[in-house]
């Protein structure tokens, strides 16, 4: 008996020695973690019913700021231009994706080639792909306006420019922010092709499936934990979407401000709420949880099709 | 099913064809950029897709007025610190959600996991207010110590810390190797790749950064290479195409990077799409 106590009292010695290591070993990350993400987000959410000067200064404001805020003209029309910028980029930058990946997916000679050229883009910042796009298509001194018959079949191009035409502004930083996410997409549905089992293919084959057929049935199901993946990345990138339009448009043209999406309605230097962390605060929050809704949406809405092909 | 009578060479050429002009089509941005900065100031707008001239004037002087030099330090020393960073507090703490038992585990796990879930731009308005009040604004350390813990790579690394035989462990308790000998001589060097893929990740996340910098950095010398190009985008409206030697210089460390490295980043980018 005595040597089931002497083993259990060394069991629980042991225990908390374990303890003190995981404490240990937790404490850099766990530290860093409490003061940059879980208590900004507390303090976030405080600050978001608060009213600041521009000095920083805050008294509260009720909580009823955050409903003001998602009611007010600008939150409503930030949202309004960040949805519309996501249901340009995210279903063009997948079917482009997709369709490079299969274009890529043969064994060739030099096919290695092709698929670094396709992946390239991973390599430009969102600053180097800005400034390339804005060189495209800046009117006069740009490529595309220097380009004679673009710009005489397209007199946008050249006046006032793609860029600053309310009309296809957001369109314009959209196809940058396509162009600068392709290799990922590429990358990411390249890899999920290779992860589908060569047999599914051959059995499909027997059975007669050809092309189209074979990339409606076998292809795409087998993708789609791969398509939602990159879906639900590619969304939240367009909602986080700054550099582009702070390199690209500041926000304009104004006055419609076509491409104040919501991150640049809340860091943009010209913004209304620019000083004012209490506003932006809770702009930010209610970012968050649009966020937050939109990736369960998608998860829900994905995950019904992802056993299809079995 | 016409297309099965078509010779298999004419097939091969079609392909090949469209790959071609596919390539052209991505490439395009990148081959006008290029072609623009390396002629000289005055001849940029005439025939902008021909490479008709050819200097390196501007990329000299994006080094030294632009001081490209400058931004593409700072950006590589926080890069570093922050990847360094991230790949130590990672192992440490992905060592102790794999192999330790403590109490209050699965709640301290389930709380990094929630960090995830957690964007940027929520955070950024109050670690601004920190950075200030510490009087970090235009500093490495405002610009690094942020970002040097990371939930995405304690999951990541403690993936792979599970998939060490736990025999591994019996033997080494055997051995009277304590938890940070089996960390240092067993687990880490079977999680190689695995950091090799995060340290990737970090590297490339941090240099890339943009609206951080924006945020503290107003000196002119603090800014790093993404923040700069902001800089020489608005500064210099006479030399427009020192942006265009700066933007091909900033872009040439990270296709650098990738290009020795490509097996790794696709490892850490699909990591959440195969498995998850």
């Amino acid at each position: 008996m005595s040597a089931t106590i002497a083993a259990s009292s060394a069991g629980l010695r042991r225990r908390k020695g374990e303890t003190k290591t995981a404490i240990a070993m937790l404490l850099p990350s766990f530290v860093l973690l409490s003061a940059f993400v879980i208590y900004p987000l507390i303090r976030a959410i405080i600050l978001g019913q608060q009213r600041c000067d521009s000095l920083g200064n805050c008294r509260s404001n009720g909580w009823d700021q955050y409903i003001d805020v998602f009611r007010s003209k600008e939150f409503q029309k930030a949202l309004w231009v960040t949805v519309r910028f996501a249901l340009i980029t995210v279903p063009f930058g997948l079917v482009l994706g997709v369709g490079l990946a299969v274009l890529a997916d043969r064994y060739l000679k030099g096919i290695g080639i092709f698929r670094t050229i396709f992946s390239s883009t991973v390599a430009t910042s969102v600053a180097v792909a800005s400034l390339m796009w804005l060189f495209l298509l800046q009117p006069s001194i740009g490529v595309l306006a220097n380009i004679g018959w673009i710009g005489d079949l397209f007199g946008v191009v050249k006046d006032p420019g793609l860029l600053q035409d309310s009309g296809t502004a957001l369109a314009s930083v959209a196809v940058s922010s396509i162009w600068a996410n392709l290799g990922f997409t590429f990358i990411v549905v390249t890899a999920g092709l290779q992860g589908i089992p060569k047999d599914l293919y051959e059995s499909a084959f027997v059975d007669g499936a050809k092309g189209w057929m074979r990339f409606t049935n076998i292809t795409l199901p087998m993708l789609a934990p791969t398509l939602l993946f990159a879906s639900v990345v590619l969304t939240t990138r367009a909602f986080q979407a700054y550099g582009e339009i702070d390199l690209l448009t500041r926000g304009g043209p104004r006055p419609q401000d076509s491409t104040t999406t919501l991150t640049y309605l809340i860091y943009g230097q010209e913004s209304l709420i620019s000083g004012n962390d209490g506003l932006q605060a809770a702009s930010a929050v209610l970012l968050f949880v649009v966020l937050l809704l939109l990736s369960a949406l998608q998860f829900r809405g994905f995950g019904k099709r992802v056993h299809y092909g079995n | 099913m016409a297309i099965d009578h078509v010779p298999a060479g004419t097939r091969r050429i079609g392909r090949y064809a469209l790959l071609l002009a596919v390539s052209f089509l991505v490439l395009f941005p990148i081959y006008t950029m290029v072609v623009a900065s390396l002629k000289p100031g005055d001849t940029v707008f005439d025939r902008p897709l021909v490479p008709d001239s050819f200097t390196l004037d501007v990329y000299r002087d994006a080094w030294t007025q632009g001081r490209l030099g400058r931004y593409l330090l700072n950006s590589a020393v926080v890069a570093i610190i922050v990847t360094t960073c991230q790949i130590v507090t990672s192992v440490l703490s992905a060592y102790a959600f794999a192999f330790l038992r403590f109490p209050l585990k699965n709640l301290v796990f389930g709380l990094f996991l929630a960090t995830l879930l957690v964007p940027l731009e929520v955070t950024l308005v109050v670690n601004r207010r920190t950075v200030d009040s510490l009087g970090w604004l235009n500093t490495f350390q405002g610009l690094a110590i942020p970002f040097l813990a990371t939930a995405f790579g304690t999951f990541l690394l403690r993936q792979g810390f599970m998939q060490v035989p736990k025999e591994l462990r019996e033997a080494g308790e055997m051995d009277g190797l304590g938890h940070v000998g089996f960390l240092r001589e067993v687990a880490v060097p079977l999680v190689r790749p695995t950091m090799g893929a995060l340290g990737l990740f970090s590297f490339l996340a941090t240099w890339n950064q943009y609206l951080w910098p924006r945020l503290v950095v107003s000196e002119k010398d603090m800014n790093t290479v993404q923040s700069g190009l902001r800089l020489l985008q608005s500064a210099d409206i006479d030399k427009p195409n020192l942006v265009y030697a700066g933007t091909i210089v900033a872009a040439i460390p990270i296709f650098i990077v990738l290009v020795i490295f490509q097996r790794q980043l696709v490892r850490g980018l699909t990591a959440g799409a195969v498995k998850g």
